[in-house]
């Protein structure tokens, strides 16, 4: 079947058989950051951006893509290297294989929360399964990208 | 110091974070054929008949192999140092098959919906025979699990295949029965602690193909690149020499990967086929047939003397390999070995065991390796030992613990404790937790009570006169330098570590480093990251290789300042002679231009001794009376792991290898149907701490300085994960008054437990 869609801020015409995965799309289709880790929507990897909100790509069907912004962490390399950052002065990313789910379910939640607290924070990630950092790490990046992002907005 | 023993980020940190492709399936070759593997439904079998007509012919197959395919010499997928204890007891496809989910036929095809099509049009027969699950009664079963003539074992340590063991053991100094006899206080429990799963984000994979040698390029997800290659070669029965293994970044192991657990598959269809193959692990399959922790039932007994002195330990240890071997008879021994010399005062000891074969999946290496396990039973047993004493747990363990230049009985790697801050640990440890205010417990006042438990831990720091560290170092054209590794960054940095302590020794930026690493053609040997070995030994090779190549750099610096090495000086940018100076630039640039002197390093290092790391655990849980829900509140762990060399990088591992412990205390228990099938078999029904579950992690550090380690480091990679589970299991014990000896600790546990005991001796009824 045809459909098309945004990927990344680009406009595309795909043809993909109606049981396609959009998981296995869009890693076959120039987004490798999508990652796989469990087949039961447990543990988070594979989270992307379906118009501005969180969805594990494992579970959707690439045809429920009609239409839609589809935004992988490929489309978003600036703000990645921002967050990411954090990340890396605390040791979090440890193995690197959550945190693109992770960094994309981070940034829906930046979207909908503006000043969420350590409850909330372990709350909205709480499907982002980690098994390297004990997730303190994480939670300790996030707290301090915020600051850092108050401090800029109070700067500005 | 400036780079050891900084906060330095991890070289890689900015490709993970923005995703890029470099783990293996990312990198495998576009055209591989998928490879999957038919797996047996029942526990114990012999494949009488298989028909794989049908399945070859759907279209896009390009081949099926069963147990008529492949090579007939038995071996081992243990990642360990050759030869290997564990025992040759597999073939790549076997006719007997030993637990649900064991191999039956491997298939190969264009794409995943072929492979899948296939695998559902084998036909096979099988003669089911009676499955052995009982670990009590595995001993001397009549149903023997590897009946084969060829079943070997390289280093024997008591094990039998035709009674269904595995290795058998026992050691002892001293007297204990007479000791135990003259104790004031003693006490005998039983504790039981489960298989996990290491559950790494990343699951088992790997891809092959011929290079233009026509050798077989192996892209694994593997901590042990050197192991993989002897190990594929003995499964193949070909030379070890016709095999090449790569490690790109990898997603997690925690000891999964020092198994080759899927390697063998893609291997033989390349080998066979010529063809580029990839096998990517669903996480069912991760669950069902892979490498858990070993499943472990350890009884201890324990004495004391009237003054709380520990006079008497003894551990019989009740290991569970499940249908083959891999690290069964190493892992055991690290059960004794590490729990018991955690009391320096002891008159006698005695540490026995028997590991077993069952009809479930083959066990293997998980952080802790045996002393995860050991540790809690020990742990559980003093502070049961200090509670008929009336003592405070901790203050039993002051009494107790190990101490610099004291004794550690019954561990053999080396002859005293040579660094060691344990009392510094539990002092802070019982600060931080404000111990004395909080033991044993307070009643919230709300039906939920609040409980503390204290544990201590030790691991080593590689295997002593084992394990092997390689470094190659090498000044570049530009002044930069290369430093190739054969051990495996599995996202703890040691590629980073290993960088600093370059940096430190070559006096040069960290930018001007570039690490590589692995891949058997081009690395130096390395055991590859297990045992906790990886700063320890491959840092030590690192810090000579670095020595030896200043001394270089100083003689080809001298002979362009025409004069004699021990007349200059090198601050990692000059070789000066006080007066004339040449740069780094310019020396590496002559080494490169009509010099016959390499300007490169390569080291090994083994250390003859494994000097343990130290570490204290508290927890503070709350329990719901009405329920039995155990909420962790609070985690203090304080940890001497020598110089730690990254302290961030420290205090993640330390904060992960909690998280993980408190999934063993609470949560994780890979379980099985009565007919061998695992019942939680996803992430669904096998549940791993989340955020929303570890309540509170701090971690300090008291450092000592062990002087055999690289600027004073030992290791801290499995230590993390010993302390949870027998101080969690404590602080439930005086929450409740529930002494679990059984993990996990579920609610349902506590909750029966409350009720059978309404309450004589609860402590805070």
């Amino acid at each position: 079947m045809n459909i098309s869609f945004w990927l990344n801020g680009v406009y595309r015409h795909e043809e993909v058989n109606p049981d396609m995965l959009l998981l296995d799309f869009l890693r076959e289709n120039g987004c490798p950051s999508v990652k796989r880790g469990c087949e039961t929507a447990n543990c988070g990897l594979c989270t992307v951006l379906m118009d501005g909100k969180p969805i594990l790509s494992c579970s959707t069907l690439a045809a429920r893509a009609e239409g839609k912004k589809i935004v992988t962490l490929e489309g978003l390399q600036r703000e990645a290297k921002e967050f990411g950052s954090f990340m890396a002065n605390e040791g979090a990313e440890q193995c690197g294989f959550c945190n693109p789910g992770f960094i994309m379910n981070v940034f829906a939640m930046l979207q909908e929360l503006k000043d969420p607290t350590e409850e909330e924070i372990k709350e909205y990630l709480a499907g982002n399964l980690c098994r390297c950092s004990g997730f303190v790490s994480q939670t300790r990046s996030i707290q301090k990208f915020l600051k850092y992002k108050k401090a800029q907005e109070g700067g500005e | 110091m400036r780079y050891v023993n900084q906060p330095i980020r991890k070289t890689d940190a900015m490709s993970l974070v923005t995703g890029k492709p470099v783990y293996t399936d990312d990198i495998a070759p576009k055209d591989s054929l998928i490879v999957k593997v038919l797996r047996s439904p029942y526990a114990n079998a012999w494949v009488e008949d298989i028909k794989t007509g049908n399945a070859a012919r759907v279209s896009g197959i390009v081949c099926v192999l069963t147990y008529k395919d492949v090579p007939q010499r038995r071996f081992t997928l243990a990642g360990q140092t050759a030869p290997e204890m564990s025992p040759d007891d597999r073939l790549i496809l076997d006719r007997h098959v030993r637990f649900v989910g064991d191999a039956v036929a491997i298939v190969a095809g264009e794409t995943e919906a072929a492979v899948d099509k296939a695998l559902k049009r084998i036909k096979v027969e099988y003669r089911v025979e009676t499955p052995v699950f009982d670990i009590h009664k595995a001993k001397d079963n009549p149903i023997v699990i590897h009946p084969e003539d060829d079943w070997k074992l390289k280093i024997p340590l008591g094990g039998d295949n035709r009674r269904n063991l595995c290795a058998s053991n026992v050691e002892e100094k001293g007297n204990i029965e007479e000791v135990l006899a003259g104790c004031k206080y003693t006490v005998e429990h039983t504790y039981h602690t489960k298989a996990n799963q290491q559950t790494m984000m990343e699951t088992f994979r790997a891809a092959c193909y011929l290079d233009h040698f026509g050798r077989l390029n192996v892209i694994s997800s593997t901590q042990v690149p050197f192991h993989v290659r002897r190990i594929l070669g003995n499964a193949l029965d070909i030379p070890a020499s016709k095999v090449r293994v790569i490690k790109p970044r990898i997603g997690g192991g925690f000891g999964a990967k020092q198994t080759a657990v899927c390697e063998i598959y893609p291997a033989i269809v390349t080998w066979m086929t010529g063809r580029p193959s990839k096998i990517v692990y669903s996480r069912y399959e991760s669950q069902i047939c892979s490498s858990p922790r070993h499943e472990m039932e350890i009884t201890v007994r324990a004495g004391a003397d009237e003054n709380g002195i520990v006079k008497a330990i003894d551990v019989y240890t009740l290991s569970n390999t499940g249908a083959y071997g891999e690290h069964s008879s190493t892992t055991v021994g690290l059960t004794g070995h590490k729990s018991i010399a955690l009391y320096r005062n002891l008159d006698a000891y005695r540490f026995s065991f028997d590991v077993v074969y069952t009809n479930t999946q083959s066990a293997g290496a998980y952080r802790g390796y045996g002393a995860t396990q050991g540790i809690n039973a020990v742990e559980s047993a003093i502070n049961e030992l200090a509670h008929k004493m009336g003592m405070d747990p901790v203050r039993i363990r002051e009494l107790n613990m190990p101490i610099e230049g004291g004794p550690l009985p019954a561990y053999g790697d080396v002859p005293f404790a040579t660094s060691c801050t344990m009392d510094r640990c539990m002092a802070r440890a019982k600060k931080m937790m404000d111990w004395d205010a909080k033991y044993p417990c307070r009643d919230m006042g709300n039906g939920k009570v609040r409980g503390v438990g204290v544990a201590m831990a030790m691991q080593g720091s590689s295997i002593g006169g084992i394990d092997v560290g390689g470094a190659d170092i090498k000044l570049n054209e530009d002044g930069s330098y290369t430093l190739g590794l054969g051990c495996t960054d599995m996202g703890t940095g040691c590629d980073t570590i290993l960088a600093q302590i370059a940096a430190e020794c070559l006096e040069t930026p960290m930018n001007n480093i570039a690490v590589f690493g692995v891949d058997t053609d081009i690395s130096p040997y390395d055991s590859g990251s297990y045992a906790s070995a990886t700063t320890y030994t491959t840092g030590t090779a690192v810090m000579q290789a670095c020595e030896s190549m200043r001394e270089k750099i100083c003689a080809l610096g001298a002979s362009m300042l025409e004069t004699e090495p021990d007349q200059v000086m090198f601050d990692g940018a000059f070789v000066s002679d006080g007066e004339k100076k040449v740069s780094l630039q310019e020396i590496a640039l002559k080494g490169t231009c009509g010099c016959s002197q390499e300007l490169q390093v390569v080291r090994s290092y083994s250390s003859p001794i494994s000097p343990p790391p130290f570490m204290v655990g508290m927890a503070e849980v709350e329990v719901d009376k009405e329920t039995g829900t155990v909420e962790m509140l609070d985690f203090v762990a304080v940890v001497d792991c020598g110089t730690p060399i990254n302290p961030n990088l420290a205090r993640v591992q330390t904060e992960g290898g909690v998280a993980q412990g408190i999934g063993m205390a609470l949560f994780e228990d890979v379980q099985y149907s009565e007919n061998g099938k695992m019942r939680n078999n996803s992430f669904m029904q096998y549940k791993i701490p989340s955020r929303m579950d570890i309540g509170k992690i701090r971690v300090e550090f008291e450092s000592s300085y062990e002087p055999s380690g690289p600027f004073g480091a030992k290791s801290i990679g499995e230590l993390v994960i010993d302390t949870p589970c027998p101080a969690i299991a404590e602080a439930v014990y005086n929450a409740t008054g529930v002494r679990v000896r059984e993990l996990p600790i579920t609610p349902e546990k506590v909750a029966m437990g409350i009720l059978a005991d309404q309450s004589e001796n609860s402590l805070c009824r």
